[in-house]
C-alpha cells in the first residue's frame, strides 16, 4: 500500500455524484456510445442508465476490481485493431447441423445467417423487438442483471443494459433439433462492440447455444438467462481471440427447481478479458455448472485473463460446480475470483469451487481468490485453488517413449484441462474442442 | 548393444554418489537380470539411461550399438531402440492410452524416417497384441494408466514395449505387484518379444520372475556397483541365501 492517509468513505468508494472527475470519466465513456432507439426495453434501460450515474465506472482500487485493471474498459474508445476480414475466421462445431445467426461489430446481420424459424424456440433481435414495441422479454431484459448487482456492483452490465443496441431474444417452449449457434464477426477496426442476450427456457424446455468467433476491438457481451423449472441451458462459448483485444462479458442466470445451467468458455490469448457470472439458484434441486478452459500467451502482448463468478444458492438441494483451468506462459496473468454464497434454509446443498493454474514459465501468475459463504448447516462445500507447473515425472514418461518434448507438453496441457472439458456434457463437441485445442497448441505461436 | 563402463552419477541437487563405477554389457539378442538390495541404485541406473533429469554423471560412458547414450533427449534414445518400462507407470489424466501410444510410435517412426502408420494399421496392431496381454478395448479407450490397477499398469507397459518394438528393453521391477496370472501375462508378453536382436536389462527383487523370463546372465548389483555376475544359477543362490554373503565377500 502507498497511501497511508486514512480517506474518508466517500473517496474510497467513489460516488459519482461526489467525485467529478470519475462523473466526467463516465460522461466521455457514455458521449462515446451512439444511444439506440429504445422501444419496449426502454423503461430498462433508463434505470439502468441512473443506476450508472449512480455506481459509476469501476475504479482500480475497488474490491471487485482489486486484479483486474478497469481503464481499458473506462476508456470513451478502444484502440483501433487492425483485422483480415477473409482470412481469419476459423470455423467451430462444424461437425454439427446448427442454427448459426452472425453478429458484426454486435449488431445482427440478417443477411449472413439462417433463417430463425425453428420448432420449439422464438428467436427475434432486440434491434427488431425496440422497433416494434411491445415484447415478452420486458419483464426480463435487464431484470436478472439488476438482480445480479447485489450484494457487487457491475457498472459494466448496467453500462450493456442501457446502450446495448442488437442481441437474441429467444424464449424456448420446446426441445428444438438443433443448438443455436451465434457466430461473432468484426466489421470496423475500432468497433466497440456491445450485444445483450435474453433466453428465457420454459419448464421443461432445453436448447444448447453454442457462441463462437471474433469480437469488436473491445467488447461487453451480456447472457441474461431465465429458466424455468425443469428448464434446460448448455451453453459452449469459444472465444478465440487472435488479436488483442479487450472484452468483458456477463452471464446472469435464474435457475429454477430442477432446472439445469452448464456453460462452459473457451479462451484463447486476447490481450484482457473478464467474465463475471452471477447465477442465482432459486428452486430446489436446481443445477448450475460453470466451467471455462483458458490459453494465455504473453508472447502476443499482454495477456490478462479473469473470471469472476458469483453462484448463489437459494433453495434447497441445489448443485453448484466451478471448474476454471488456467494456462499461461510468457508473463500471462489469469485471475479468478469465485464465490459459492449459500443463504439461510439452502440446506443440503452442494456447492464445488476448483481453480487451477499451469504455469509454463515462471513469469507468469495466477492470481485467486476462492470464497465460501455458508447461512445454512446442513450443506456440502468445497472449494480448492492450485498453481503448478508441467509435471517433471509424467513429461518424462511420455518424452521415454519417444514423444517429442513439444508434443509432450500439449498433451499434459491437454491433461491439465481435461477436468473442464469435461463439463462439456455432449461428446461431439467435446471431441471437437479438444481437437481444436490440440490445433492450437500444436501449431504455436498461434494458440 | 549395451555397454556401460565405469558409470558414476551423482545427484544433480544434493552431493549424493548414487552410481559408483559401474560397468555392464548387454550382447544382442542376450537377457540379463540385475538383482540386488533396495537402495543399489537399479532404478537410478535405469533412469539414467533412459535420460531423466536430475542426475549428473560424473564419470564413465553408456552407449547403445556404440553411440554414446548420455547427451542424447530420452525422446532420441527411445527412436534410437531404447525402451524403459518403469517400475511406478505415470498416470496421465485426459490423455487416451490409444492417442498417446499412436504419437509415440508414429514420432519414433518419423525420427527414423520410416513411414507413419495409418489410423487402421495401428488399431490393427495395437487391438492384437492387447487382446495377448489381456488388455480390453476398453482400457486402452480409458486415459493412461487413470483407474488401471498395479497389474494393469505394468501389463500396459509391456503394450507399449511390443508397439515401439525397442531393440534394448530396460525393465525395473516389472514383477512387483503383479499376481501369478499377471506375471505369467507378462512373461509371455516378453517371451514373444525376444529375438536375436533385442536385448533384454531386467531389474527385479525376486528368482521368480527369472523362472518365467530365462536369463542368459545375472548381475548382483550393491551400493552403486555390479559386485558379482554369473549365469541363472546366481539368482537361486541370492534366493536360499539372500545377499549376505555376496556383499560380505564383495567387501
Ligand atoms: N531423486 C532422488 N532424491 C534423493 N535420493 C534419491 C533419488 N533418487 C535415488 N535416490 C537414492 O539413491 C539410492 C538408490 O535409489 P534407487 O536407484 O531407487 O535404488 P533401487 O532401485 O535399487 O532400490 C537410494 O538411497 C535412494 O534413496
Ligand atoms: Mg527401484
Amino acid at each position: 500500500m502507498s497511501d497511508t492517509a486514512v480517506k474518508p468513505i466517500n473517496e474510497v468508494t467513489p460516488q459519482v455524484s461526489g467525485n467529478p472527475k470519475a462523473a466526467s470519466a463516465l460522461e466521455d465513456r457514455l458521449a462515446a456510445i451512439t444511444m439506440p432507439d429504445a422501444g419496449f426495453s426502454a423503461e430498462a434501460r433508463a434505470d439502468a442508465m441512473a443506476r450508472l450515474r449512480a455506481m459509476g465506472l469501476p475504479a482500480p482500487r475497488d474490491e471487485y476490481w482489486r486484479y483486474t485493471d478497469p481503464r481499458a474498459f473506462n476508456a470513451p474508445r478502444p484502440a483501433a485493431l487492425p483485422f483480415d476480414a477473409d482470412g481469419a475466421e476459423s470455423p467451430l462445431f462444424t461437425e454439427r447441423d446448427k442454427l448459426t445467426l452472425v453478429f458484426v461489430d454486435g449488431a445482427f446481420d440478417e443477411a449472413a445467417s439462417d433463417d430463425l424459424s425453428l420448432e420449439g424456440i422464438e428467436i427475434t433481435t432486440l434491434a427488431k423487438a425496440d422497433a416494434a414495441g411491445d415484447h415478452w422479454s420486458a419483464d426480463l431484459y435487464g431484470q436478472l442483471e439488476l438482480a445480479g448487482q447485489t450484494p457487487v456492483k457491475r457498472p459494466f452490465a448496467a453500462l450493456n443494459t442501457a446502450v446495448a443496441h442488437d442481441g437474441l431474444l429467444i424464449r424456448v417452449t420446446g426441445k428444438p433439433s438443433k443448438p443455436v449457434h451465434v457466430l461473432y464477426r468484426r466489421g470496423t477496426e475500432d468497433a466497440d462492440a456491445v450485444w445483450h442476450h435474453v433466453i428465457r427456457v420454459e419448464t421443461g424446455a432445453e436448447m444448447t447455444l453454442l457462441e463462437s468467433g471474433m469480437v469488436g476491438a473491445r467488447s461487453n457481451g451480456m447472457l441474461e438467462v431465465d429458466l424455468a423449472d425443469g428448464a434446460k441451458l448448455h451453453h459452449i462459448a469459444a472465444k478465440r481471440a487472435v488479436d488483442p483485444k479487450v472484452g468483458l462479458s456477463h452471464i446472469f442466470a435464474r435457475v429454477g427447481a430442477e432446472a439445469q445451467l452448464k456453460s462452459f468458455t473457451l479462451a484463447v490469448n486476447g490481450t484482457l478479458m473478464r467474465n463475471e457470472g452471477a447465477i442465482d439458484m432459486v428452486g430446489d434441486d436446481a443445477v448450475a455448472h460453470i466451467a471455462a478452459a483458458v490459453l494465455g500467451d504473453g508472447d502476443n502482448g499482454p495477456f490478462h485473463h479473469d473470471d469472476t463468478v458469483f453462484i448463489t444458492h437459494g433453495a434447497e438441494r441445489g448443485e453448484s460446480r466451478q471448474v476454471f483451468k488456467k494456462v499461461l506462459k510468457n508473463g500471462a496473468t489469469g485471475v479468478f475470483q469465485g464465490k459459492i454464497l449459500v443463504k439461510p434454509g439452502a440446506q443440503k446443498t452442494d456447492g464445488y469451487q476448483i481453480s487451477q493454474a499451469l504455469l509454463l514459465d515462471e513469469n507468469s501468475q495466477f492470481l485467486a481468490k476462492p470464497e465460501l459463504e455458508i447461512y445454512a448447516d446442513d450443506v456440502k462445500c468445497s472449494h480448492g485453488s492450485t498453481t503448478g507447473a508441467i509435471d517433471e515425472e509424467a513429461l518424462f514418461y511420455l518424452r521415454s517413449r519417444g514423444v517429442p518434448y513439444d508434443r509432450a507438453i500439449v498433451f499434459l496441457v491437454l491433461s491439465f484441462l481435461a477436468d473442464a472439458l469435461t463439463e462439456v456434457e455432449d461428446e461431439e463437441l467435446r471431441d471437437e474442442i479438444n481437437d481444436r485445442l490440440e490445433a492450437w497448441l500444436t501449431t504455436r505461436p498461434q494458440i | 548393444m549395451l555397454k556401460i563402463n565405469n558409470l558414476h552419477v551423482k545427484l544433480e541437487e544434493e552431493d549424493k554418489q548414487i552410481l559408483k563405477g559401474l560397468s555392464l554389457e548387454v550382447p544382442a539378442g542376450e537377457v540379463h537380470a540385475i538383482m540386488g538390495p533396495n537402495g543399489s541404485g537399479k532404478s537410478t541406473l535405469s533412469y539414467v539411461l533412459s535420460g531423466r533429469d536430475g542426475y549428473e554423471v560424473t564419470e564413465g560412458e553408456a552407449s547403445l550399438d556404440g553411440e554414446d547414450l548420455l547427451d542424447m533427449d530420452p525422446e532420441v534414445r527411445a527412436a534410437a531402440g531404447l525402451f524403459l518400462a518403469f517400475q511406478y507407470p505415470v498416470e496421465i489424466p485426459g490423455v487416451g492410452n490409444m492417442t498417446f501410444l499412436r504419437t509415440a510410435v508414429n514420432a519414433q517412426r518419423k525420427a527414423r524416417g520410416e513411414a507413419e502408420l495409418t489410423a487402421g494399421e495401428f488399431l490393427k496392431e495395437v487391438r492384437a497384441k492387447a487382446a495377448e496381454l489381456q488388455i480390453s478395448p476398453e482400457m486402452l479407450k480409458r486415459p493412461v494408466n487413470v483407474g488401471f490397477s498395479g497389474g494393469e499398469k505394468k501389463r500396459n507397459e509391456i503394450l507399449q514395449m511390443a508397439m515401439l518394438s525397442p531393440r534394448m528393453c530396460i525393465m525395473d521391477e516389472t514383477d512387483s505387484g503383479l499376481d501369478v496370472d499377471a506375471m505369467r501375462l507378462v512373461s509371455e508378453g516378453v517371451n514373444a518379444l525376444r529375438s536375436p536382436d533385442r536385448s533384454f536389462l531386467v531389474i527385479t527383487h525376486y528368482q521368480r520372475l527369472l523362472d518365467h523370463i530365462k536369463p542368459d546372465v545375472v548381475h548382483i548389483m550393491s551400493n552403486g556397483r555390479i559386485i558379482k555376475s554369473g549365469g541363472p544359477d546366481l539368482a537361486l543362490e541370492v534366493e536360499h541365501n539372500g545377499y549376505g554373503d555376496l556383499l560380505a565377500e564383495a567387501d
